[in-house]
C-alpha cells in the first residue's frame, strides 16, 4: 500500500518543528513512532501534505522524576523505554503493566505514549491509564503553552483538544497517594490485542479499610477513553468489600457512550464495562494492600 | 526524490527515495535485498521485520527517510558466509519453517528478543513472537527453535 504523495521533514529542534507547524498549519501532521499514524496513512485514511517527524529529537526522548515524586515522560520516549524505566514502575506501576499489553515488541520499540495520546483511538489502551493515573498533557506551538488535565484532553474518537499548530510534548504523572492500589485490565480483539473494552482502575484505601479516593477509567467502549465518575464516587467514602466494588461496577456505564462495530455491540460494550471495571477493582483493592 | 544515506548489514548505501517510500521499499526495490518480506502490509505479520539501530521494527511502517544515519540489519546480514548464524541453524535443526514466508521477520525479531532475554521461557518466548505470524507450522517448532537457538547462544549448545 502506497500513501498519498506528502513531503517528510526531520527539524532538528522542537523548535523548528513548531515553526513547520505553523508555517503549514491545517496541512501537516506530526509522527513520532507513526505506529498508527503510518498505517493510517497507508489506508489513506490520513492525507497529510507534510509530515513533521519529532521522533528523532533527542531533546524528546525522555523518562525522568519530577521534582514533586511523579514521572515526566517526552514525546520521544517509546514504550519500550517506560516498559524498562525504574521511575515509572515506582511512581506508576500500572503504566508499566499498560504498556506491555500494546502491541508487539517491534511496535513498542517505535511506538511512543505522547503519540498514542495525541492520536487518540478510541481502543487504545494508555488513554484509559493517563486518566486514572491524572496525568497532565504539556504542549507548545498554540497561542500559549498548555497544561491540560487528562480528563479535559480526549474529545471524541481520534480528537483531542490540541489545536493544528499545537505539539504534546510531554505527559506528567504525578505521585499517587499511598496506599493505592492500581491496575489496567482488558478484554481485547484477539487478533489486533486492541481493547474492545479496557479498564484503569486505582483505588486508594485506608487503614480502616475505607476507600478515601478512586479513579476508573474505560477505554474501546465508546468514542473516547472517560472517566467512570459515578462508580468513583460511589466508592469514595465507603467500606470496601465484594458488594461495594460489585455495586460501584454496576454503575459503570451511567452517563457513558457505546460505540457499535464489528468486535461488538454497544449492549456487549456495556456489559463488558462492567464486568471489566469489577474484575479491575477487586485486583486494585487487593494491590491497595486492603 | 531524497537521498537516504544508512549502513545495512554493515555497508553504507546511498539510495534514492520518494518520502513515502516505506524503509522495506528501500530495501527489496532499491538495493535489492528481498530476503525482507512483505506479508499483510498493514503491520500486523511481522514478516518484514528488521533491525534498526538493534531493535526489532517492522520495515512496513516506517519511511525510509526516517532511516537516514541509521545502521540496519536484515536476514542477509545473519550468516557469515556459509556459516548459518545460531538462530536460522536452530530453525534448520528444529525445522522451523515450512514455506519459510515468515521466517526472515521471525529470525530478525528473535536477534533482539534473546539479547534481551538469553534464557527465556516457552511462555516468554511465545509471547515475544506475538507480533510475527506463521500460516504453516503452528508455531510448536519456532518456539523449539527458538529455545534451541537460545541455547547455543548461551554457549551450552
Amino acid at each position: 500500500m502506497i500513501p498519498a504523495a506528502f513531503t517528510y521533514h526531520a527539524p532538528r529542534s522542537l523548535r523548528d518543528a513548531v515553526r513547520l507547524l505553523r508555517a503549514y498549519e491545517g496541512d501537516a501532521r506530526v509522527v513520532s513512532g507513526g505506529m498508527s499514524l503510518i498505517p493510517a496513512m497507508k489506508l489513506r485514511l490520513v492525507q497529510p501534505e507534510h509530515l513533521i517527524d519529532i521522533g528523532r529529537l533527542g531533546e524528546l526522548d525522555y523518562v525522568r522524576r519530577t521534582e514533586e515524586g511523579g514521572v515526566a515522560i517526552g514525546a520521544g520516549a517509546t514504550y519500550r523505554s517506560i516498559e524498562k524505566s525504574r521511575t515509572v514502575a515506582a511512581v506508576a506501576p500500572m503504566l508499566v503493566e499498560t504498556v506491555r499489553q500494546v502491541g508487539d515488541i517491534q511496535v513498542r520499540n517505535r511506538g511512543t505514549l505522547c503519540g498514542s495520546a495525541a492520536h487518540a483511538d478510541p481502543a487504545a489502551d494508555a488513554p484509559a491509564t493517563l486518566l486514572a493515573l491524572d496525568a497532565t498533557f504539556h504542549t507548545t506551538g498554540g497561542p500559549t503553552r498548555r497544561a491540560i488535565q487528562a480528563r479535559r484532553f480526549f474529545v471524541d474518537a481520534y480528537e483531542t483538544v490540541l489545536g493544528p499548530t499545537e505539539v504534546l510534548t510531554e505527559i506528567r504523572i504525578p505521585k499517587q497517594p499511598a496506599h493505592t492500589g492500581s491496575t489496567y485490565l482488558k478484554f481485547a480483539n484477539k487478533a489486533s490485542r486492541f481493547a474492545i473494552v479496557g479498564v484503569a482502575a486505582a483505588v486508594t484505601v485506608d487503614r480502616r479499610g475505607v476507600c478515601s479516593r478512586a479513579r476508573i477509567a474505560v477505554t474501546g467502549a465508546g468514542p473516547c477513553a472517560v472517566r467512570a465518575t459515578v462508580s468513583e464516587r460511589y466508592l469514595t467514602g465507603r467500606q470496601m468489600s465484594e458488594e461495594a466494588i460489585a455495586a460501584a461496577a454496576s454503575r459503570a456505564s451511567r452517563g457513558m457512550e457505546f460505540i457499535e462495530d464489528v468486535h461488538g455491540s454497544e449492549e456487549y460494550r456495556e456489559h463488558l464495562t462492567r464486568v471489566i471495571t469489577q474484575r479491575a477493582l477487586a485486583e486494585a483493592t487487593q494491590r491497595a494492600g486492603a | 526524490m531524497r537521498q537516504v544515506t544508512l549502513t545495512v548489514n554493515g555497508r553504507r548505501r546511498t539510495a534514492e527515495v520518494e518520502d513515502r517510500d516505506l524503509l522495506v521499499d528501500l530495501l527489496r526495490e532499491k538495493l535489492r535485498l528481498t530476503g525482507t518480506h512483505i506479508g499483510c502490509d498493514t503491520s500486523q505479520c511481522g514478516a518484514c521485520t528488521v533491525l534498526l539501530d538493534g531493535a526489532a521494527v517492522k520495515s512496513c511502517s516506517l519511511f525510509a527517510a526516517q532511516a537516514e544515519g541509521a545502521k540496519v540489519t536484515t536476514i542477509e546480514g545473519m550468516a557469515k558466509g556459509d556459516t548459518l548464524h545460531p538462530i536460522q541453524q536452530a530453525f534448520h535443526e528444529e525445522h522451523g519453517l515450512q514455506c519459510g514466508f515468515c521466517t526472515p521477520g521471525m529470525v530478525m525479531l528473535l536477534h533482539e528478543f534473546l539479547r534481551r532475554n538469553p534464557d527465556p521461557t516457552e511462555h516468554e518466548v511465545r509471547a515475544a513472537l506475538s507480533g510475527n505470524m506463521c500460516r504453516c507450522t503452528g508455531y510448536q517448532n519456532i518456539v523449539a527453535s527458538a529455545l534451541h537457538a537460545a541455547q547455543t547462544l548461551r554457549g551450552e549448545g
